[in-house]
């Protein structure tokens, strides 16, 4: 069956909610590929969202891998378009608009009222991620850890990542 | 982030499609852990001299107000100011390009091999130190534009939204996106 038409809305729906930051959208992300599409299941997402954090670029580079692997490289190319397209030409046009709006009242409020939504909505995505992720008391030292190194120092995150790799390599290795 | 505005009135230095593919593939390729806005930053204002800090400032206001990843809305209108639309299209595709080859190959390996016990046991924690990186840039991010109490309560009522009541992102965003922005109103 052919999915390019399926996978195409559903990124380009995404992409509309992506406010602040890729996480934001992670909720309907998992609605749509895990229990509507059954693209995935929910452990195959999260995989796949926690290597893309290892990924250089945009941390929501791992929506490629959902559409290779939904319909191989066309799949991907599809969904890096339906993803990357209808809000850059947004941002292209409001871009051009919000410099001219410079003195527009509602402008301000508009920036000052969306500021804390966004972090909310990532914060949302964030504990949809936890929901999968946390399993149990090792991986909650290994978040907690990273989360408190990233914020006291500054390793590179992807080196974090790849700590938390090893440690639960050797935790959970079948012996 | 400092907000210098520069006195000197200074041409924009003139950056040509090439430049500006390139300047954003190297960011595409080196920038890690969704820490985008810092390279963006040191490429931009402190390397190439295209954009002073008060421009790129409020062009990462835009970026953050709008939907879109800000790494690739930074793209978008960077690209725009410097060279128009082409300008805009030869940066956000060097911005993802890195990112989606890799990716794109990532989840062939992964496909392939991620039930492999080995695998499996470090896929757990990739994913639970992805959970840490990613809390710990919502902080980072809060820390700039949480200013007030208030701000608090619209983030919890998100959250709320999203993870108690089950609503969806969209309705969230609009019920408590248009309630902030009316608690913010004009004067």
């Amino acid at each position: 069956m052919n999915q390019l038409p399926a996978l195409v809305g559903v990124f380009a729906y995404l992409s509309l909610l992506t406010m602040g930051g890729g996480m934001a959208a992670f909720p309907e992300l998992r609605v749509l590929v895990v229990d509507v599409h059954h693209w995935l299941t929910f452990p195959q997402l999260i995989h796949l969202y926690s290597v893309g954090q290892m990924a250089p670029g945009p941390n929501m580079m791992m929506v490629a891998s959902i559409g290779e692997w939904v319909a191989g490289v066309p799949g991907a190319v599809a969904v890096l378009l339906a993803f990357f397209l209808p809000t850059a030409l947004l941002t292209l046009g409001v871009g051009r608009l919000w410099i001219r709006l410079e003195t527009w009242p509602w402008r301000t409020s508009i920036q000052r009222g969306l500021a804390p939504v966004s972090i909310g909505l990532i914060l949302a995505g964030s504990i949809s991620l936890a929901e999968g992720a946390l399993t149990g008391w090792l991986t909650v030292v290994i978040a907690a850890a990273v989360f408190a190194v990233l914020l006291l120092s500054r390793v590179n995150p992807a080196l974090l990542v790849l700590c938390g790799a090893l440690v639960s390599l050797i935790a959970f290795s079948p012996r | 982030m400092t907000r210098r505005v520069s006195d000197s009135a200074a041409p924009p230095r003139v950056a040509t499609l090439n430049e500006i593919f390139f300047a954003f593939l190297l960011i595409g390729a080196t920038s890690f852990g969704g820490g985008a806005v810092a390279y963006l930053r040191s490429s931009l204002v402190a390397k190439h001299g295209w954009l002073d800090d008060r421009e790129f400032v409020e062009l990462l206001s835009i970026s953050q107000t709008l939907p879109g990843l800000n790494a690739t809305n930074m793209a978008v209108l960077v690209g725009d100011r410097l060279r128009g639309t082409r300008g805009s299209i030869a940066a956000i595709c060097g911005m993802c390009l890195p990112g989606a080859l890799i990716m794109i190959a990532a989840g062939i390996v992964y496909r392939r091999h991620g039930d492999r016990p080995a695998g499996t046991a470090m896929l757990h924690g990739v994913a639970a130190a992805a959970v840490g990186l990613i809390l710990a840039t919502t902080v980072q991010l809060g820390r700039r534009s949480i200013r007030h109490v208030v701000d608090l309560v619209f983030v919890a009522l998100t959250v709320v939204a999203v993870n108690l009541l089950h609503l969806s992102v969209p309705v969230a965003l609009l019920g408590v996106g248009a309630l902030a922005i009316l608690w913010y109103r004009p004067q």
